[in-house]
């Protein structure tokens, strides 16, 4: 997931963007796969790239605003360098996920949705990661893939955090 | 001999790939060139993962090694793969070998026992035949007469007769005919979709293919989560090969049929397990339903005829033609043929993917086969069909699981997720639980649905928090029947469902709730209270663990909470040596 952090003034910006437009841009049905493909590249959706999406396939920004907002894939926020995923499935429910959320918000200050000020975390609470029999379970996704937690407490999640920290080498 | 290394979604999770490195580099350390490590899907047995199975040269399973970490891997390939004996510390116990041996398996039949990214192992388990058979000497009709014979039912959830879905589709008269497979696996707590498509993708293509000729579409689609890589990965490499051996393309076994599928990630919205939802978001659109009729099968995908099934349908598929629909129908009951995997979860103690024959009662999938509750405690419910079904009592676990005997209690067969729940489950929580579910997935199209569920909710919410008030209940009540009335879509129709069944069976505990102020599972924090007993060493260490230093008493005196300043953390409770921590 290669981030560009200033992509916010004329279409260079969007260079890598460039060619899945060139391929999807006048196939019907397509939005989806271009959001999801612009969402892989710069990490979110910002107002920029869904005007540029809007420029060069004629949909209205109104419009892709409308499919972005309603699919729970698509974040309109930048999220922090380790996307926190917690799964909040009736499995994880049932074997105490509110504690493993807890725990999270007390070490890192943040609440769903939310990004630590260093832009190190984000915290997402997801519906279901299909790990069921781990409960609780989350999966933190970086730039160069993703880790999933299995049978946490409030402790190992905390230790797990740190650790993150740890090795980001500010601890 | 072959050392397979079971690498699921689940087994990952669990370090399975860590294993497999480790078996990867102490076998080439120790020069054993007979021994390659290969992988393969889930077997279903979660609870046991990472799982290692080894295969002697004929091919024959020697032995099931389970929970094997890095570290384990030293043990096996000195003591076993190089000196041909069994751990017997590591291998799997008869009580747990039980586990797989009660089950029937179709569906699952080469889960966890091929390599799902290589076509051979498919196809030595006599894959593609039944689509050889098919396409080269059945003529369409005949394909639906087969299962129809066998009685097989769509998986997803309704349970309607996939036979006749398809011969529905097979009479529209259309140049263009699309055949879909629904992969968007929403409930949360089932994942049987995620397992099949990770552990044998190639059943799901034939079983396409097969549907496809039926009905006479040339384009298959499978719709996907996007939050299931692997399944899309294992899928990707799956049709890739089966292009490569003419099993997808165009005139398949030098016929005039042509057929190819691919893939569509889905952007995550539960709604989209309703047929004309997933159209709109395959079309790009937000996946907002729409009335029926038509129904897909006249006009669908882009208008055409559309026939759109699970992913454990389609599974099902390539064995009925292969061993005849007629034995598909002897497995199960009557009305309910064949199998059903179930996705074991919650309370258990085994958890883990079970495939039974229709009509099982629920307390032998549950206790003969899930091994009971964990930890000793009681049994008190279990959900089925998610968020769309219902809580089904104790009481009741002789119930048998068919499309028959389960809508009877209120809940319904469903996609399998079998959500299983002790004593310290809250009824009146998890109700609050499927309807905030049901009101952030409700796509905003019918008033009842948008506005009756977030409604439901605060009322729910209200009670949870202990301010529920005379009059609740039947206000929830009327406001479920008017949500189930005034919904266009199963969504809506259903949502009220987890609410209905637990008034039906506890509502003991909402009057509990609302009327005593007390929660009997003791889990919603507002109404629990925390004391200190005389057991109480005074030790020190709950004040301690205190955020908010509520808890008073010097060394060695029994230590008291402040009851208005305690936010009921529970950290006193996990923190007391003493089990001197009561909570009432």
């Amino acid at each position: 997931m290669a981030r560009q952090d200033n992509c916010c003034c004329g279409q260079e910006a969007f260079a890598a963007l460039s060619p899945v437009l060139e391929q999807y841009g006048t196939v019907p049905g397509s939005l989806i796969t271009i959001l999801q493909r612009a969402q892989d590249i710069y990490g979110y959706l910002s107002a920029e790239s869904i005007r540029y999406i809007a420029g060069r396939t004629g949909i209205p920004a109104a419009k892709i605003y409308g499919v972005a907002t309603f699919y729970t894939q698509f974040r309109l926020q930048p999220v922090g360098k380790h996307l926190i995923m917690l799964c909040k499935g009736t499995a994880c429910h049932v074997n105490g996920a509110d504690r493993i959320e807890e725990a999270i918000t007390e070490e890192l200050g943040i609440t769903d949705g939310e990004t630590t000020e260093d832009g190190m975390f984000t915290l997402n609470n997801v519906a279901c990661l299909g790990c069921c029999s781990l409960a609780p379970v989350m999966m933190i996704r970086t730039g160069e893939g993703e880790e999933t937690y299995g049978n946490l407490t409030g402790d190992t999640v905390r230790a797990i955090l740190r650790d993150i920290r740890a090795k980001e080498g500010q601890v | 001999m072959r050392v397979v290394v079971g690498q699921g979604s689940c087994g990952i999770a669990t370090g399975a790939r860590k294993t497999a490195d480790a078996f990867t580099r102490l076998i080439g350390e120790k020069g054993l060139s007979s021994v390659c490590v290969d992988l393969t899907g889930c077997v279903g047995a979660c609870y046991l993962e990472p799982i290692v199975d080894i295969y002697g040269d004929d091919g024959a399973l020697q032995v099931r090694y389970v929970r094997v970490q890095p570290g384990n891997a030293a043990a096996i390939v000195e003591r076993h793969l190089a000196g041909g004996e069994i751990v017997e510390e590591l291998a799997i116990s008869p009580e747990d070998a039980r586990f797989l041996k009660q089950q029937k398996r179709i569906v699952l039949q080469n889960c966890g026992v091929i390599n799902p990214e290589r076509i051979e192992d498919y196809r030595a388990a006599g894959g593609y035949e039944a689509a050889k058979k098919a396409i080269t000497a059945l003529t369409p009709i005949q394909v639906i007469e087969e299962i129809r014979t066998s009685g097989l039912r769509g998986r997803g959830g309704a349970g309607f007769p996939t036979w006749f879905k398809w011969n529905a589709a097979r009479q529209s008269q259309a140049g263009q005919k699309y055949m879909v497979c629904n992969a968007d696996e929403g409930d949360p707590g089932a994942f049987m979709d995620r397992s099949v498509l990770e552990g044998d993708p190639h059943s799901v293509l034939e079983g396409m293919l097969i549907g496809g000729y039926a009905i006479g579409a040339s384009q298959g689609v499978i719709y996907v989560r996007a939050e299931y890589p692997l399944a899309i990965k294992r899928l990707e490499i799956a049709m890739e090969q089966a292009r490569e051996e003419g099993f997808l393309g165009q005139n398949l076994f030098g016929t005039d049929f042509s057929f190819d599928i691919r893939i569509k990630a889905g952007a995550g919205a539960f709604v989209c397990g309703e047929e004309t939802a997933l159209i709109a978001s395959l079309e790009g659109e937000r996946g907002m339903p729409r009335l029926k009729p038509p129904f897909p099968a006249a006009k669908g995908f882009w208008q055409k005829p559309t026939n759109i099934n699970n992913v454990e349908t389609f599974a099902n598929v390539p064995w009925i033609l292969r061993n005849g629909g007629k034995a598909f129908a002897a497995t199960g009951t009557g009305q309910s043929a064949g199998t059903k995997v179930f996705a074991l979860a919650g309370k258990i103690q085994k958890g883990g993917l079970v495939e039974v024959p229709m009509g099982l009662p629920i307390r032998d999938v549950i206790f003969g086969i899930g091994g009971g509750i964990k930890d000793g405690k009681a049994f008190k419910a279990v959900q089925m069909g998610g968020p769309s079904g219902g809580c089904i009592p104790a009481g009741l676990a002789d119930t048998a699981v068919d499309y028959e005997s389960i809508p009877r209690t209120g809940a319904i067969v469903g996609s399998g997720g079998m959500i299983v729940m002790d004593e310290d489950t809250c009824m009146v929580d998890m109700a609050r639980f499927f309807l905030d579910f049901t009101r952030k997935e409700s796509c905003g199209k019918c008033n009842y649905c948008r506005i009756g569920t977030k409604r439901m909710l605060e009322i729910l919410e209200r009670i949870t928090r202990g301010e529920g008030k005379d009059g609740d209940i039947e206000l929830l009540e009327e406001l479920a029947g008017k949500i189930k009335d005034g919904s266009l879509c199963g969504l809506g129709q259903t949502a009220p469902n987890p609410v209905l069944t637990t008034l039906r069976y506890f509502r003991s505990e909402y009057e509990d709730h609302i009327y005593r102020k007390k929660c009997t599972a003791h889990s919603c924090k507002a109404l629990v209270r925390y004391e200190i007993t005389e057991a109480c060493k005074g030790c020190t260490l709950c004040a301690k663990h205190c955020p908010v230093g509520a808890i008073a008493g010097g060394v060695k005196e029994r230590h008291v909470i402040d009851q208005t300043a305690c936010i009921k953390c529970g950290k006193c409770m996990d923190s007391c040596k003493f089990a001197a921590i009561l909570k009432d």
